[in-house]
């Protein structure tokens, strides 16, 4: 009988364990509760596992807007918190922590999620109660079209960044492209959408291939090289699009490369070094500005190294733009409720109700289904294969856009 | 009683009113607490452990049946429609115990290492995902580029005709896969289980060319629940209206409607493995975990029974799929990671494998690990980066505390470590299955060779 | 001297290298033959015109022009695989044991390398050095992961195996070997996010690697296609063959290597003939060790950019190469990957053009683990592999 005896043991270790564990936390969220000027934004994204070092970025994006603009709200005698969720990149984790969020009276505002696949069900938990969500990098089209009145981005869609990228190549006279895209619903997503819009265009599409690989691209290679294209494109994030490119060049590709926002980053040219510059050159669209010109993102990137001791990564500027937004709207909305907590469906109507609010990548209007009314495009061109010149890039073309409704 | 080595205190608890006593004082402390601080993880935590005390505890089983029912049947559901937090994680533990109760029948019965388990939730999941949305009409389109306004294929009822279907397309597929690859031994068998896990994912990844059968990356969405019979809403509210403090939502009864679900799943689970491990089929399972020539000299039919063994607990997997989908209304691929299968199995080896207690105590241990413990510990550190506190004694700001050390981040560090510990001082598991406990007993002794 | 040259064995240092040329030649003589056969039999269906249309030759000429560089390649990613199995292959054939944290150990010796090549990189002396100084700070590199590699190896042998050895069951050790593997993925995040605050490294650009030899030019239509082989490429190849010989000889002629087959054959047997098992246990996992790391810093070189997870795949795929091969056989090893690296570098390249479009390299690992399971079901002792009965 000493299966009792165990399960007695293992009843007082777990029971042991989780006042220890719990007991912290559980008075935390208590205490909070009592002072009611306090509100919290949480944001939601993957802090742990392989997609952990966008997903970090996200949050410390987050986390520096709300240091570095909390003040007028701190003004109106309330305290901001920072609700840090990290949701592993898996739906089931998302959800969970979703619930979690919405079962806390004090937080008004979501920022999240990196992976489509988690934000398309979290935020169902989102809108059952009236919660604002304001999304930093999820650009499949379905996150809007479902017409939730609390779910917004500030990232373009697929819809228009694929067609940004095929409008651009059909300026620069290609003639002919390979497609290669990362097989996630945001590589591929772009991907389809610049495809779909290089034939439009009479470019003629000689391959569309999706691979998971992140560092062997011979076998993937050999077709683009016999199909010598005059362009690459890479739908996905800059960890393969340089070591991409890099492999391409050094097989004596001379076209051009292009790729996405999620290029972004002075890593790129530490991977692909001078290959980006050989050749017919390398492109990415972006919504964020290049630094030299844009004053808020040259602060940004100073900033974020100074807290951070290291570059941001793409979508921390998005993260920092998302939380700027949310801070906003809860001022205007506890404004319009006399400088007392708004409620959650106030804030999520002054999202919005906001009108061109300038962030550091973007200025944004929200129209009906909670996309920017326009999106300004940068298509950026690489000039230097120095990773600390990266935000002197300069512009190639400068395209606005609207969302198709 | 062979209790010759529990000390006074545990005798006297077993004995005479007092199981019966503690577990209710257990049951009433716990609820009381949630009640009156509906959102306390702590309180939450202290109302879940009484299933252990009604577990462990020896009270006569009618009343462990009677509590149990009230606690799984009414106490959680109107908590839960309170908090929809909890709910969500007792959901959870419920589908993650379905799932490490059916791989407990592959590991712990069997003794073969399956590392790609979730290939079957997998199969289960995009069976009603495919068939319960608008998928089939979208064949034809690169994924993102559909048409909306597209109808729904089946009306949604069929979601219960399809936890049927999945049984057996996931049976089949376990039966597919395992014909060839049954006959390896255990390491080589844990490879292939891990590999095919890896294809059925990139396959789910990539089937939307030439024809859309998955939408690849983007995943389906939206995917019918099964209806919601109105009066079990009104129902609720009525009888438990004025205890939840709210009007339940259609929402909210959904959430209860999946955990009635999976709570029947796991019952049902429990009896088959119970009736399956006493039975002939069991004691075939154990001799060929044990010793797979002898269980040949015995004639024992190997292939046969270690393909049923796979098919059982491939066929639980697919049902837990199916309700998975009907749930989430949503399935992508990247649902079906390697390390979904990984934390299934961390589940069935703290637990104990072979044990069904044990297995169920795992998945709840590390659900509430992943989701509250780790999350809340993160939550909580952060809170106290931006406040003034200092950690006394040495006099450190909490401010200038490195937010590189969150406990959150380090979800697999933390894993790992659950599996290497429990594999160095308690492979048994945390609630040990009688029949192997008799073995490692009697293993001390052996040499080794 | 005199006596010293006599001590080597010279056959066992020359015969791996001819069976490499063997088979290297053989899995190249026989994919190619597959391929090309395939090609004249699709030459005229819907396949071969859509060819024909996309790039004005026929499916043949497409192929042949093709072939010669997808065997380099294939050679290349298959000795990089075949680098990394050499470590499997070693701790199973003396355990019977999948170290399933050997993808760790080899992305901790890619971490070690590429960390010391950051900071000489950061003191200024890369880019300056001359070709011949930065091949002597590569191998000095190489020889940093390897012992880190090594002694981590041996130390996870000592915290998480050793303790399991008499385990009843085979998978206790093997569950701990994955919490092991888990473990470390985090560890080497949570130093680098301590330390450098960054996810991914990058290897330096320093040297010539990057260079390009350049064998000469095919045409296809109007399109000319260049054949070449990197500098870091043949390095990798070079390293891997080293490797191998090495671990040859250390295992078939030395004294040690005689106490490591000893124990790998029968260990309680060995103990009582006074060899000391554990001591001989911990040196096989330091060779492994020493191994995954020369291969680790030999990917970073090779690829680039290395983060935490950078060993699962590649780790899992130099698996299947070593059980394809034979696992418990060191040419084995070396034959399965470069068997393995040949299939998926010819799947990639030729899937998407035989299937117009339909199925794509997003299907060449897939490929790699079908060849798992078919190779397993019709020769589970692999290609090489004798076979062994199991072990209670």
């Amino acid at each position: 009988m000493s299966k009792r005896l165990f399960a007695v043991a293992s009843l007082l270790i777990v029971a042991s364990m989780l006042l220890a564990a719990c007991g912290a936390p559980a008075a935390a969220t208590q205490a909070p509760a009592a002072a009611d000027k306090v509100i919290k934004i949480a944001t939601q994204s993957p802090l742990s596992g392989d997609m952990s070092a966008v997903g970090v970025d996200i949050k410390r994006g987050a986390e520096l807007a709300l240091n570095q603009l909390g003040a007028p709200l701190a003004g109106m005698g309330f305290k901001v918190e920072l609700a840090p969720f990290d949701d592993q990149g898996n739906p089931d984790t998302g959800v969970a922590n979703a619930k979690q969020i919405v079962s806390d009276p004090a937080i008004l505002c979501v920022v999240g999620h990196y992976n489509s696949g988690v934000q398309i069900p979290s935020s169902e938990v989102y809108h059952t109660s009236g919660l604002a969500n304001v999304s930093p990098a999820n650009t499949n089209p379905k996150v809007t079209t479902r017409g939730y009145p609390e779910i917004n981005r500030i990232v373009g869609r697929d819809d228009v960044q694929g067609v940004v990228g095929a409008d651009f190549a059909a300026e620069k006279g290609v003639k002919s492209v390979f497609v290669v895209h990362d097989k996630t619903a945001y590589g591929q997503g772009i991907a389809e959408f610049f495809k779909k819009e290089s034939e439009a265009k009479g470019m003629q599409v000689l391959g569309f291939e999706g691979t998971e690989e992140k560092a062997n691209f011979d076998a993937l290679l050999s077709p683009i090289m016999a199909a010598n294209p005059d362009l690459v494109y890479f739908g996905g994030m800059y960890g393969q699009a340089a070591v991409l490119f890099k492999q391409a060049r050094a097989k004596g590709f001379q076209g051009m490369f292009m790729s996405d926002d999620g290029f972004d980053s002075s890593d790129a040219a530490k991977i692909g070094g001078q290959s980006l510059i050989d050749g017919a050159g390398t492109y990415y669209s972006t919504v964020s500005g290049p630094a030299t010109l844009y004053p808020g993102t040259a602060k940004f990137i100073t900033d974020f190294k100074a807290a951070y001791n290291s570059d941001p990564q793409p979508f921390a500027a998005q993260g920092y733009d998302s939380m700027a937004i949310c801070l906003k709207a809860i001022e205007d909305a506890a404004k319009a409720n006399n400088n007392a907590v708004p409620t959650r469906e106030s804030v999520a109507k002054a999202i919005r109700a906001l009108k061109d609010f300038v962030g550091i990548t973007g200025t944004f209007t929200f129209n009906s289904i909670g996309d920017p009314t326009s999106a300004k495009y940068f298509v950026i061109k690489v000039d230097s294969a120095d990773p600390t010149a990266w935000s002197k890039n300069s512009i190639a073309e400068t395209l606005d856009i609207a969302p198709p409704q | 009683m062979a209790n010759f080595d529990l000390n006074k205190l545990t005798q006297k608890i077993q004995q005479g009113v007092w199981p019966i006593i503690i577990t209710l004082a257990h049951l009433i402390l716990g609820v009381t607490l949630v009640y009156l601080n509906p959102r306390s993880n702590l309180a939450f935590l202290l109302m879940i452990s009484s299933f252990l005390s009604l577990y462990a505890l020896k009270t006569p089983v009618l009343f462990k049946l009677v509590t149990g029912a009230l606690l799984a049947l009414v106490i959680i559901p109107v908590i839960g429609v309170r908090n929809i937090f909890y709910l969500e994680v007792i959901f959870q533990i419920s589908v993650f115990s379905a799932l490490a109760l059916g791989l407990n029948i592959v590991v712990g019965f069997a003794g073969l290492l399956d590392l790609g388990y979730v290939a079957f939730y997998a199969v289960g999941a995009y069976l009603w995902a495919f068939f319960g949305s608008q998928q089939y009409y979208v064949l034809h389109f690169a994924p993102g580029t559909q048409p909306s306004n597209l109808p729904f294929l089946l009306p949604s009822d069929m979601f219960y005709l399809f936890i049927f279907l999945a049984i057996i397309a996931a049976a089949l597929t376990g039966i597919l896969l395992g014909t060839p690859v049954l006959r390896l031994r255990g390491d080589y068998l844990a490879i292939v289980t891990l590999g095919f896990g890896e294809v059925i994912r990139v396959l789910a990844n990539n089937l939307d060319k030439p024809l859309n059968f998955t939408n690849g990356p983007q995943g389906i969405t939206p995917i019918q629940k099964p209806p919601m019979p109105p009066a079990f809403v009104d129902i609720f509210n009525s009888v438990f209206g004025r205890f939840v403090g709210h009007t339940a939502s259609v929402a909210d009864m959904y959430n209860v409607m999946f955990y009635i679900y999976a709570l029947v799943v796991i019952i049902i689970i429990i009896v088959v493995t119970r009736r399956l491990n006493d039975s002939k089929i069991g004691r075939a399972w154990t001799a060929i975990r044990e010793d797979e020539t002898a269980a040949i000299a015995m004639g024992i039919p190997l292939v046969k029974m270690k393909l049923a063994a796979f098919a059982t607990g491939a066929s639980f997997a697919g049902v837990m799929g199916v309700l998975l989908a009907g749930s989430r209304t949503f399935v992508s691929p990247e649902s079906f990671s390697f390390m979904q299968s990984i934390g299934v199995l961390t589940m069935v080896i703290l637990g104990g494998s072979g044990s069904i207690p044990g297995v169920i105590l795992g998945a709840a241990t590390v659900t509430i690990l992943n989701l509250q413990i780790l999350q809340g510990l993160s939550l909580y550190l952060s809170q106290l980066r931006q406040s003034d506190a200092v950690i006394p004694i040495i006099n450190f700001a909490w401010k200038n505390l490195s937010n590189q050390l969150d406990p959150a981040k380090y979800q697999r560090l933390l894993f790992g470590l659950i599996l290497i510990l429990m594999m160095i001082f308690r492979p048994e598991g945390l609630i040990p299955a009688k029949r192997q406990k008799r073995e490692l007993a009697s293993d001390k002794v052996e040499v080794k060779g | 001297m005199k006596r010293l040259f006599s001590s080597i064995n010279i056959r066992e240092l020359l015969r791996p290298i001819g069976q490499l040329a063997i088979f290297s030649l053989g899995s190249a003589v026989i994919l190619s033959a597959i391929v090309l056969l395939l090609a004249l039999i699709m030459d005229k269906t819907a396949v071969g015109l859509g060819v024909l249309a996309r790039f004005h030759v026929s499916l043949f000429t497409y192929t042949l022009v093709n072939l010669p560089q997808v065997l380099i390649d294939g050679l290349t990613i298959g000795f990089v695989y075949a680098a990394i199995a050499l470590g499997y292959t070693m701790v199973y054939g003396v355990l019977e044991f999948i170290n399933f944290a050997h993808s760790e150990i080899f992305a901790v010796g890619a971490f070690v390398g590429v960390e010391i090549l950051i900071f000489l990189d950061g003191l200024g002396i890369l880019s300056a050095v001359p070709n011949w100084a930065a091949f002597l700070i590569l191998i000095g590199a190489i020889l940093a992961g390897m012992l880190a590699s090594g002694l981590l190896a041996v130390a996870v042998e000592r915290v998480a195996y050793r303790p399991l050895r008499g385990a009843s069951s085979r998978l206790v050790p093997l569950i701990s070997a994955i919490g092991v593997s888990f473990f470390l993925q985090d560890a080497i995040r949570m130093t680098e996010s301590l330390t450098t605050g960054q996810f991914n490294r990058i290897f330096p650009t320093f040297g010539n690697f990057d260079d390009r030899l350049k064998f000469g030019e095919l045409p296809m239509g109007a399109n000319m296609i260049t054949l070449g082989v990197s500098i870091k490429s043949i390095i990798v190849i070079i390293a891997a063959v080293l490797m191998l010989v090495g671990l040859n000889y250390l295992v078939n002629a030395t004294k040690i290597g005689k106490a490591i087959r000893a124990v790998a054959q029968d260990r309680t047997t060995a103990n009582l003939m006074g060899i000391n098992v554990n001591y001989i246990i911990s040196f096989t996992f330091l060779v492994g060790g020493l191994l995954g790391g020369a291969a680790g810093v030999l990917y970073a070189l090779k690829f680039t950019r290395i983060d935490p997870f950078v060993g699962f795949f590649p780790g899992l795929k130099a698996f299947t190469a070593a059980v394809l091969g034979g696992i418990g056989n060191i040419t084995g090893a070396l034959l399965g990957g470069i068997v393995l690296g040949m299939l998926e570098t010819f799947a990639g390249s030729y899937l998407g053009v035989f299937t117009i479009g339909a199925a794509g390299t997003e299907y060449k690992d897939i490929f790699a683990f079908g060849i798992l399971i078919l190779v397993l079901i019709f020769r589970p002792q692999g290609l090489m592999g004798e076979n062994v009965s199991q072990k209670a």
